[in-house]
């Protein structure tokens, strides 16, 4: 079914879908990090987008794709341009993804989203991943670096094996500071204990931040409190990536103060943090904030 | 805005024209309804125009937030939704939505759905209503969503609370407007459905819409969407869609229901799939769940038809519709 290895899509449309061919897989801890060749994606990506993987061949029973944060992309490499993802094996399709091996071909859709907006003046950051979170913030520290900001990144996993990137961190960044839950690694204890002191050190301004949803809620609160603003990228269960199917909704507030249920995938994933309507996420669900644009009635729609 | 000719047609000898209650299309394919947004989003893929006609996430009256979250649960061959028709309302809908289908020289169907038989008519006056209305080649009423008021018990349960839902609407739109029936498999006789709907002013019938379906999560040991239950999509589901559009086409050659165009639509993939409603007696083809794993499946389904029916040497898309009853083993 894969008809094509050059992308498909319309010229000028920001997106392509491409066949790309795995050119290089490796362990990195707990994860997998792969390389794609992809022509026409690395031109057009920025920190903080996705991609859409298609999982298990043309004739597989898993339909849906799986989205990855670009971890970078390389323009010009030896084999053209290419884009790298690391990957959790989890579920059925991280499965396969973490077990393809080289000069296998995957359909890629790519760049989707909205990147990490960058600061208009050279003002400290701080980075903050959790587990393989951090995939994006390397490529993000370099744009910011070129900006003349100051950057700090701090990762946070459960264990060591689960840190993606402390070694390029050290490459990437100005300063690094590490957590473990388990005291593996780093500091003992959640990124949330060692980022208030970071943010002061450093007079950081922006708090980027890329891991679970619990994780990102503390950086937003954590920000906040220090007056610095969060730039999140969320993580939504999602369908189609490509913003055809609403399964991937969650409560914004909009500039005007009016919470809608966005689709993460288009108008995110990078949310200001404090726009996102933390406190309706509870217990792995999400529900419709009673003040949301069109939400339920009591006794139902 | 640009309307390049639809390569689905020009580039085979096949005939892939239909004509669907009076208006004439250049190709058999649309996008599901729901399962493409309102146009924007896939025209970065394909050219909206390249469809015979583009289907729209059904619209309420007034903005719809949807269910909470996790709302969908991917399933062998197919997936559960529970969505709960979010949208942006029938007002915002034709002053943004439709006016880009329109400039992008879509021939658009517009699906409806109402929580009363009321509200789908008033939907119906606003759209005809709207500056944008000439872009309407149909409208298609959503009476089989299995995500909203009484869930399980559409209208389209019920051949007389699906009648009175179609007069309305008919009421509402001019005669050459042409309207399409959406059913649920999930009825017993989805024959007599069909047969209110088209007595009622129905100038055709999409079938099939999704199979309410439920998805227990085995680590949490709860339902996985938060709506409970949910409907089931996807290549799991062509068997279904397949039988009930066999069976409307059967009873309209028994002349139990008179002869109106059937849009075939549920686990369409590829050509091949889409050659099965057809045969089976589908005029036009819904690609619903497959455009998730292939964003440009819509259009490319369409060239794949076409090859198809090249290589078995027909001239014309019609001259396949409902062939495989007259081919039954007997
Ligand atoms: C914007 C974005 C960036 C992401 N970046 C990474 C990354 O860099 N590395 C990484 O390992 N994972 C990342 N994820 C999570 C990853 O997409 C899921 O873990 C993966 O889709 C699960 O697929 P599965 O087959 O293992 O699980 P299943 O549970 O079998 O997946 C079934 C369906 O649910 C969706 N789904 C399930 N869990 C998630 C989840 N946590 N987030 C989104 N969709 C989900 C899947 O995409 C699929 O459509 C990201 C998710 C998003 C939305
Ligand atoms: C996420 C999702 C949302 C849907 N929303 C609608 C809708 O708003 N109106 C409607 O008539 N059908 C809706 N459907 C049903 C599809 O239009 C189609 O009838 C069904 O999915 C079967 O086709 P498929 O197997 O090709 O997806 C939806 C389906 C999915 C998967
Ligand atoms: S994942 Fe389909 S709309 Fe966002």
């Amino acid at each position: 079914m894969s008809e094509a290895t050059t992308p498909r899509t319309r010229p000028g449309s920001g997106v392509v879908q491409v066949t790309g061919e795995l050119i290089a897989t490796r362990r990195a801890g707990a994860y997998q990090h792969l390389t794609f060749v992809a022509p026409g994606l690395a031109e057009l990506a920025r920190p903080g987008q996705f991609v859409a993987l298609a999982v298990g061949g043309p004739t597989s029973a898993n339909l849906l794709r799986r989205c990855f944060s670009i971890h970078k992309v390389s323009p010009s490499g030896t084999y053209g341009g290419t884009v790298d993802v690391v990957v959790a094996a989890h579920g059925p399709g991280t499965q396969w993804i973490s077990q393809l091996r080289a000069h296998d071909e995957v359909d890629i859709v790519g760049p989707l989203g909205k990147a990490f907006p960058l600061p208009k003046e050279p003002v400290p950051c701080v980075l903050v991943g959790g587990g393989y979170g951090s995939a994006p913030l390397f490529w993000l520290a370099e744009a910011l670096r070129a900006r003349g900001c100051h950057v700090e990144v701090v990762l946070g996993a459960a264990t060591e094996s689960k840190l993606f990137g402390v070694v390029e961190a050290r490459r990437y960044a100005d300063g690094v500071t590490v957590t473990t839950d388990d005291g593996s690694m780093g500091t003992k204890g959640w990124v949330s204990d060692v980022l208030p002191e970071v943010i002061r050190r450093t007079g950081a301004a922006v708090v980027y931040g890329c891991g679970p949803m619990g994780m990102l809620k503390s950086i937003t609160d954590v920000a906040t409190a220090e007056g610095a603003v969060a730039q999140v990228a969320v993580e939504e269960s999602m369908a189609c990536g490509v913003g055809v199917c609403m399964t991937c909704v969650m409560p914004v507030v909009d500039k005007h103060g009016v919470t809608k249920m966005v689709r993460s995938c288009v108008e995110g994933p990078v949310f200001r943090g404090d726009r996102v309507r933390w406190d309706a996420f509870s217990d792995g669900l999400c529900r419709v904030p009673d003040d949301a644009v069109g939400a339920p009635r009591t006794g139902g729609h | 805005m640009t309307t390049t000719t639809a390569t689905t047609t020009t580039s085979t000898a096949v005939d892939m024209s239909v004509d669907l209650a009076g208006r004439r299309l250049p190709s058999p394919m649309m996008t599901a309804s729901g399962c493409a947004a309102n146009g924007r989003e896939l025209g970065r893929f394909f050219d909206v125009a390249e469809l015979g006609a583009f289907v729209t996430k059904s619209v309420m009256a007034d903005p719809r937030s949807g269910r909470g979250t996790p709302r969908m649960a991917e399933t062998p061959s197919g997936m559960l939704n529970s969505i709960g028709l979010q949208g942006p309302g029938i007002t915002s809908f034709v002053e943004n939505d439709l006016a880009w289908l329109k400039k992008s020289g879509a021939r658009t169907l517009v699906s409806i759905a109402g929580n009363t038989s009321g509200e789908f008519a008033d939907v119906a006056a606003t759209l005809r209503a709207s500056d944008a209305f000439d872009a309407v080649v149909g409208v298609e009423v959503n009476i089989s969503c299995p995500n909203v008021a009484n869930r399980g018990l559409v209208f389209a349960c019920d051949p007389l609370a699906s009648a009175k839902v179609i007069a309305l609407v008919r009421e509402q739109l001019p005669r050459d407007v042409p309207i399409f029936a959406k059913l649920t498999p999930d009825v017993t006789d989805i024959v007599s459905v069909a047969q209110s709907c088209v007595k009622a002013g129905a100038d055709g019938l999409t079938m099939i819409n999704t199979l309410l379906g439920m998805v227990i999560d085995t680590d949490l040991l709860r339902p996985q969407v938060a709506g409970v239950t949910g409907g089931l999509s996807g290549p799991a589901v062509r068997p279904v869609a397949v039988r009930a559009v066999w069976q409307t086409r059967a009873a309209m050659l028994e002349g139990r229901l008179p002869f109106v165009p059937i849009i075939g639509v549920g686990g369409v993939r590829t050509g091949r799939d889409a050659l099965e409603l057809v045969a089976a007696g589908a005029s036009a083809v819904q690609v619903g769940t497959a455009t998730f794993n292939d964003p440009s499946a819509p259009v490319r389904v369409g060239r794949e038809l076409a090859g198809l029916l090249q290589d078995k040497g027909f001239e014309r898309l019609t001259d396949v519709v409902g062939i495989a009853h007259e081919r039954v083993a007997r």
